[in-house]
């Protein structure tokens, strides 16, 4: 008899205590969006409301699509991430079916550098990486946002792990058919590794979308920088101190990848807690 | 072994072990080569000085202040962040309901662009329009300076922290509850521990030690990371009472170019994150044995 209410206490306790942390977690998200959409006079009364009384939105969003380069940066933050993906794998996939798969000398040993690489914070990498990029002259360009990142051991890692996985037959099969090593990367072991090959590109996306500090030391031209630098600018330059512009300018850019969290979020999770779990 | 399965073999690997070569293991020889002298990015002559950065560096106030505000700030972050990722996985865990709004809901901040949120978490602390300061206002308490009070800017970046970092530490949590056999609890309910709170204490958290272990080496590597916020809400102020170790680093190398000494703080951070990262791969071995 005492069960059912006691059943139900529990659940109104549990959702109340979620409730509370989901709307921690959601506030910033609330308040930058609330903010967004409301006029300078509104922000300043001293009467709240999460809502805006008069809608400011079209005011606030055209100001920051043309009062900085926003669109540049996003196209920036696309242009830097898809290079960087796309290189990584290409050079990742090759390694990492070497090391699984293909017998000779050395290989523990070179198993063995890619595990103390994946031992170094990539924070570390940064002062000799600027003085790389400074004496090879890629300073403020695309190559100095990109060429740093083209090998990941993470993704060495990630990939062998899921190849060796794959079994040998399939090798030997495709071999006897006059398959390629390279095809076999390309044609055969890639497509059997795909969600440890997406949830690498979502991994690296993230990372590189969201990037702050390396942009920060490569790059002083607006037209290069990805959208994490494009909107601290925009927060330094004199329409950061319009808050709905600024504001609105922050919800462009944490758009994308907010929306595609949403739509793929069992694959975001898997790709972020692989990545961090390293 | 064939020697063309070797060539091959060297081949497909070089491009990959090359450039980890040059973008990875170089670098981090370079750094501790670097720490030995005084350069100074531009300078064309640099002499090695042995130590001297690290001398330097521990009569450095600037460092101290650095050093000292990431431990607090990992002491603060590390258990609020655990306490609450592991209290919101059991209760994510035991509702039937909404429990994809909530997984979504705590994780989005660990993969939002933190530039974009930290200027949203200044205007949440703005001292007129703030909304946080709105709501103390509204329940009669005095409104504060958030980011500009000494006392107060540390605590507010680490609560930042723990906004960041409570939903990832959730989701391995939950991954870990996953992990446990349900045959334990009915025979935990056998022995008599049938209550919640009794199958948590013999069961739950026994099982969830290495998770624990391991989410606090992981959160703690976080929390030395702590740049971003610091970079956009303080820049280490007011008087260095937030800068923190990757802050100060930055500011060293970058801005004040002093190449050999920003190379020793480098230094300094590298073993922070290579203890850390060792310890945890240390019960990622022991975790495999216990399972």
């Amino acid at each position: 008899m005492s069960q059912r209410p006691r059943l139900w206490l529990g659940a109104v306790g549990r959702h109340s205590v979620l409730l509370v942390t989901s709307l921690f977690a959601l506030l910033p998200f609330l308040w930058m969006v609330s903010l967004s959409l409301k006029s300078p006079a509104e922000m300043f009364q001293s009467s709240y409301s999460l809502w805006p009384e008069h809608f400011h939105a079209i005011e606030n969003y055209t100001r920051a699509l043309t009062a900085a380069p926003l669109p540049r940066f996003m196209l920036n933050g696309v242009i830097v991430c898809g290079a960087i993906i796309a290189l990584q794998l290409l050079i990742c996939a090759p390694c990492a079916y070497a090391l699984a798969k293909l017998k000779f000398a050395g290989r523990d040993s070179l198993f063995a550098l890619v595990l103390v690489a994946l031992l170094i914070p990539h924070q570390v990498l940064t002062l000799p990486l600027f003085v790389l990029c400074y004496e090879v002259g890629i300073l403020d360009t695309y190559a100095g946002l990109i060429l740093p990142f083209i090998v990941s051991p993470f993704g060495i890692f990630l990939l062998r792990q899921f190849f060796k996985a794959i079994p040998d037959d399939v090798i030997h099969a495709a071999r006897l058919d006059g398959v390629s090593e390279l095809g076999i990367v390309w044609r055969i072991m890639m497509p059997m590794a795909l969600p440890a090959a997406i949830a690498f590109a979502i991994f690296s996306a993230v990372s590189h979308w969201n990037a702050l500090l390396w942009p920060l030391i490569v790059v002083q031209s607006e037209s290069l920088m990805p959208p994490a630098q494009g909107i601290v600018a925009f927060h330094n330059n004199e329409v950061g101190v319009e808050y709905g512009p600024l504001m609105a300018g922050a919800v462009i850019v944490v758009a994308p990848l907010v929306i595609a969290f949403l739509f793929a979020q069992h694959r975001f999770i898997d790709g972020l807690k692989m990545g961090r779990v390293k | 072994m064939s020697t063309h399965e070797s060539r091959v073999g060297y081949a497909l690997a070089a491009p990959g072990i090359l450039a980890l070569l040059l973008l990875f293991i170089g670098p981090t020889i370079a750094i501790f080569v670097i720490a030995a002298t005084d350069w100074e990015l531009g300078a064309d002559r640099l002499s090695f000085v042995g130590l001297e950065n690290f001398r330097v560096m521990s009569v450095d106030p600037g460092f101290r202040a650095a050093l000292f505000n990431t431990i607090v700030y990992a002491l603060i972050v590390v258990p609020a962040t655990m306490i609450l990722g592991l209290v919101t996985a059991l209760l994510v865990e035991s509702t039937r309901t909404w429990q994809a709004f909530y997984r979504a809901a705590h994780f989005l901040p660990a993969m939002a662009t933190m530039a974009a949120m930290a200027i949203a978490w200044e205007a949440l602390l703005h001292p007129t329009i703030g909304l946080v300061n709105h709501a103390l206002i509204f329940l009669g308490l005095q409104p504060e300076n958030w980011l500009h009070n000494r006392h107060t800017v540390l605590p507010v970046l680490a609560a930042i922290g723990v906004w960041q970092n409570f939903g990832n530490a959730m989701v391995l949590f939950l991954a870990g509850l996953k992990a446990i056999p349900q045959d334990l609890y009915a025979a935990a309910a056998v022995d008599g521990a049938d209550s919640p709170l009794d199958r948590l204490r013999t069961v739950t958290l026994p099982l969830l030690g290495p998770t624990m272990m391991f989410v606090t080496i992981i959160v703690g590597l976080r929390s030395l990371e702590v740049f971003t916020s610091v970079q956009i809400l303080t820049q280490g102020g007011p008087d260095q009472a937030s800068n923190v170790l990757l802050y100060t680093l930055y500011r060293e190398s970058f801005e004040y170019l002093n190449t050999g000494y920003g190379a020793a703080i480098t230094v300094v951070f590298l073993v922070m994150v290579c203890t850390l990262t060792l310890i945890q791969a240390r019960t990622m071995d022991r975790r495999v044995h216990y399972t």
